[in-house]
């Protein structure tokens, strides 16, 4: 049975293909030289280029984390390239037409088609490709609503007074090791403005594609909800299959201003590496949000790429009666190794978080949540809920669960519960029998595991996270 | 429809099934009946084609084909069904997407279009109303949390839905009290059609007060060792399986 199990999950990688355009990309290593041609090239303000070069100093002195339950050979900082983009965007095309037709024939493999008549009607897409904005479409309708969503470069340059006051602010430049490196060399990444009391009228998604040799990407995101408004944002994620490691190291910040609400849903399918564990995204990620007064800021993930995973999307729960959520799937097969979880940092009083996380193990891979809740002096009636459930499939993975929970206030309340489950040859009998093959039982079983994370994402994302999942489980069909 | 030849097969080295010989036609109601250990449920599982349950020699042949090269699904697919004793929890899956997408590959095994959400959705609650089953059990995930009579029930939908044309119920009234009973063989009458046959295994003489079978073997140490009509099982339930002992004493 385990044999056919393993068949089952054997996966083939969909966005594994490489695109052959012309790209202007920086010789490896990194250096202060290289910190100031990246703000060169972006035009970026004296302030900006100072605060990469502070960020850039800090991180010089700082080390690598080796606290996550990873293994990984050395990362070599000076063996990367930190900027690449194709030649095509120097002249920054004005329209969809001006843009190389290979570029948007590669989002189209990726089933993400950029002409606003072909899109899905509700979803705005910034489209990112390497170190640059490729197109951000529908920016006329949402500018009607007041609301900006563009690539950050353009943000420095159009709205700098919005991103000085707000970069930086919930993810510090010294946070931690990878988010000092991605605040000296960040490229692009998506900028996003809701107006007070705005209701943003259709989804925004950014779609970050790496495509070039030996490139990092070092996207930084922004989101800002003024008072009493609500923006759903969702991000994709692939890259080609290449036998080398390629480092991903990005920042997010939200900022959730009072009565205001967050919904960032994320599908990450970085390339994951051969079954060998050769190739693959190290995924090195900081995402975090504060919520002020009443706010609600919600996370959904559904990582089921790259080789390594090093993520944990938290909340800052500072306004009294706010709200942080956390919905997660992360599914680990073949040599994939993932660490990871949230933080819900309870400040205000009446703050309530709920985190539910599903990791599915399968293949030789390591999937561990690592999740922290602390309840600080004033949180004051503060309450989490917390249910970590594993999933094994086959016997070589492996399965943990890191919870951490800090508590100075007495008045609030810690549920965690925790299972780890085995898809059992019942299960899968069962579903032979009534005629379903192994590949349909499994993904259909997993599928109703993750049903509770599933259900808390944007409906067109709901159905491509299902199929990912399928893909991602499938043997040798397509 | 189902011809069972010498077969043996055996669990994890050890042999249960030792020499056994059925023949069961179109339209046939069986019924195998024994002692606890006997063999009865490895049947199903070797009739179904589950992992672990090794056929050591002998032949089955159904509908014409040759089972024993076949996968469970394909076994699923050309018309076997098989109730379970214990029908397993599938969490987050619901009944609905289950049997949908079960009936759905059935059907492609048969040359039909699949069925769409709406034709499943009205087939699904006839089915559930002949089970006696409320109609948000088709929300539910499969089994989950369900009691053991509604699990039994359960499986008989599942059976109205995919149409067999051979059922085995394995022990599909045991827990059963009188009135879940009564609705889990109105259940299988309902589809006795003069084509599709059963293979009902029990215990009990019970359950074939209301499933009347056409034939009755009794199933000890991996063989039938006596068939005959309904009146076998009155027999049964008046003297019990202790004369087996002798029987087989006799025999050997």
């Amino acid at each position: 049975m385990s044999e056919q199990i393993e068949q089952a999950i054997a996966r083939k990688y969909d966005a594994g293909f490489i695109s052959d355009i012309e790209s202007d990309t920086f010789p490896v290593g990194l250096d202060e030289d290289v910190v100031r041609r990246i703000s060169a090239m972006k035009n970026e303000p004296e302030w900006m280029l100072e605060w990469r070069l502070q960020a850039f100093r800090s991180w010089q002195k700082m080390k690598e984390p080796k606290w996550a339950h990873l293994g990984y050979t050395e990362i070599d900082y000076q063996s990367i390239s930190y900027y690449s983009a194709p030649k095509s965007m120097k002249d920054k095309p004005k329209s969809l037409d001006e843009v190389d037709p290979e570029l948007l024939r590669t989002y189209e493999k990726l089933g993400i088609p950029l002409h606003e008549q072909e899109m899905l009607a509700g979803v705005a897409v910034d489209a990112v490709f390497d170190s640059v904005s490729v197109v951000t479409t529908f920016r006329a309708k949402l500018e009607e609503a007041g609301v900006i969503f563009c690539p950050i470069s353009e943000a420095i340059q159009k709205y700098p007074e919005l991103v000085k006051k707000y970069i930086g602010s919930v993810v510090p430049r010294t946070d931690n090791f990878f988010a000092a490196l991605n605040s000296a060399v960040f490229t692009d990444g998506s900028f996003v403005y809701i107006p007070k009391g705005v209701r943003c009228p259709m989804e925004l998604s950014t779609y970050f594609r790496i495509n070039e040799l030996n490139t990092g990407q070092f996207e930084r995101t922004l989101i800002i909800a003024e008072e009493g408004s609500y923006v759903s944002y969702l991000e994709g994620c692939t890259a080609p299959q290449r036998d080398e490691n390629q480092l991903h190291a990005a920042v997010v910040e939200l900022v959730a201003l009072d009565d205001s609400e967050i919904k960032y849903s994320t599908v990450q399918n970085w390339y994951p590496g051969d079954e060998n564990g050769k190739g693959g995204i190290y995924n090195f990620v900081t995402k975090r949000g504060v919520a002020e007064k009443n706010a609600k800021i919600s996370w959904t993930q559904v990582e089921t790429g790259s080789a390594i995973t090093w993520k944990y999307p938290s909340c800052i729960l500072r306004g009294d009666n706010s709200v942080g959520e956390f919905y997660s799937v992360a599914l680990t097969r073949g040599r994939q190794q993932a660490d990871t979880g949230t933080k819900m940092i309870h400040l205000g009083k009446n703050t309530t978080s709920t985190i539910i996380s599903k990791g599915i193990s399968a293949g030789n891979s390591s999937n561990a949540y690592r999740g922290l809740v602390k309840m600080g002096p004033n949180a004051d009636g503060a309450r989490n809920f917390t249910e970590c459930d594993s999933l094994l499939i086959g016997d070589k993975c492996a399965a943990h669960t890191f919870p951490y929970i800090e508590s100075s206030n007495p008045s609030a309340i810690v549920e965690h519960e925790a299972t780890t489950s085995k898809v059992s040859d019942e299960q899968l009998f069962l579903c032979q029998q009534r005629g379903l093959d192994t590949e349909k039982a499994v993904s259909m079983i997993v599928n109703g595991f993750c049903k509770e994370v599933f259900k808390e994402l944007p409906m067109e994302f709901a159905v491509e996270a299902g199929k990912l999942l399928e893909i991602s489980l499938e043997g040798s069909v397509g | 429809m189902l011809t069972i030849k010498d077969l043996h097969a055996s669990v994890e080295d050890k042999v249960i099934l030792k020499g056994l010989n059925l023949t069961v036609k179109p339209g046939e109601v069986h019924a195998i009946m024994g002692p606890n250990g006997a063999g009865k449920s490895t049947l199903g599982y070797v009739l179904s084609g589950r992992d672990g349950y090794e056929v050591d020699s002998g032949k089955i042949e159904f509908d014409g084909r040759d089972m024993l090269g076949m996968e469970v699904d394909e076994r699923a697919q050309a018309g076997l069904f098989l109730a379970f004793q214990y029908p397993v929890e599938i969490p987050g899956v619901s009944n609905m997407e289950f049997m949908k997408e079960s009936v759905n590959a059935v059907r492609k095994e048969r040359g039909e279009d699949p069925m769409t959400a709406a034709e499943f959705l009205k087939v699904a609650k006839a089915a559930c109303q002949q089970v006696n089953l409320p109609l948000e059990f088709l929300k539910r995930g499969v089994n989950e949390g369900f009691s053991g009579g509604e699990k039994k029930r359960n499986e008989i939908m599942q059976m109205i839905l995919l149409e067999p044309k051979l059922c085995i119920l394995d022990e599909s009234d045991s827990g059963l009290d009188i009135d879940a009973l009564k609705v889990v063989a109105n259940g299988v009458n309902s589809q006795r059609d003069g084509k599709r046959s059963f293979i009902v295994v029990t215990h009990y003489q019970r359950l074939l007060d209301f499933i009347e079978p056409d034939f009755v073997h009794i199933l000890a140490d991996g063989k039938i060792v006596k068939s005959g009509g309904p009146e076998l099982a009155k027999e049964v339930e008046a003297s019990g399986y202790a004369w087996l002992g002798e029987h087989q004493e006799a025999s050997a």
